[in-house]
């Protein structure tokens, strides 16, 4: 329980800092600190996003920082995309799980360094 | 081709957010800006309205292969908002260079314990 609260505190300072959803702390944390198996971690972090987001995706679109029609033509062609990667993930191997996330973090802190 | 690439770019998120547990923010926010010509500021803002939908279908459907623990993704969502409030006060007392670093810090040293996860399979694990 108590390993949650720090991942909740973690993943909601990232979020809040970088306008990501958390997911990219909730996952490794909880699969390389709470002992959960990757498709267990990325299905958990699934169900906590999307109230970490709508949290702060109302409080920047009280700030007017919101494009609503342009985050729809992103997010709804994204359900598509969803329903085929979460099919994906069950065809494979978890380690692919970790493989992939680990090259995105990757690729993620590059970006934030240069 | 602006509308074309943003919708590419939304497929691709979505498929990425199913394999990984990420929200796609990590597509959408540089596909906000590259594409859709938002700022970085509403391209975050932005991203975590697209998430939304991407999340909760996705949750929806790994629930469904019984890879939900519930109880776990609500409290971790119930208690983030401690974390925001910290996130906050940390940015009014550190450089963007800094935190831009430090997170950059933590996200290698994740992608390296993964990786050494992934290595750590046995064979026959799949």
């Amino acid at each position: 329980m108590w390993r949650l609260a720090v991942i909740a505190t973690v993943a909601g300072a990232f979020s809040g800092l970088f306008g990501v959803g958390g997911g990219g702390v909730m996952v490794p944390l909880l699969v390389l600190w709470s002992g959960y198996g990757e498709r267990e971690a990325t299905g958990t972090s699934l169900a906590a996003i999307p109230i970490i987001a709508t949290l702060g995706a109302v409080a920047q679109g009280l700030s007017g920082n919101v494009d609503v029609p342009k985050g729809l033509l992103m997010g709804i062609p994204a359900i598509g995309g969803v329903l085929v990667g979460t099919w994906l993930q069950q065809q494979v191997s978890p380690r692919w799980v970790s493989v992939v996330l680990a090259v995105v973090l990757v690729a993620s802190a590059l970006v934030l360094i240069f | 081709m602006e509308i074309v690439g943003a919708i590419a770019i939304g497929v691709a998120a979505g498929v990425l957010s199913g394999m990984t547990g990420l929200g796609g923010g990590v597509l959408f926010v540089p596909g906000l800006v590259f594409f859709l010509g938002l700022s970085q500021l509403g391209a975050e803002s932005t991203s975590l309205l697209a998430i939304i939908p991407v999340a909760l279908v996705g949750a929806w459907r790994q629930n469904r292969y019984g890879n939900v623990r519930l109880r776990a993704g609500l409290t971790v969502a119930a208690l983030s908002p401690i974390g925001v409030i910290a996130g906050v006060l940390l940015a009014n007392h550190l450089s963007e260079r800094a935190l831009e670093l430090s997170f950059a810090a933590v996200q290698l040293f994740f992608a390296f314990g993964l990786a050494r996860r992934a290595l750590r399979y046995k064979a026959g694990d799949g």
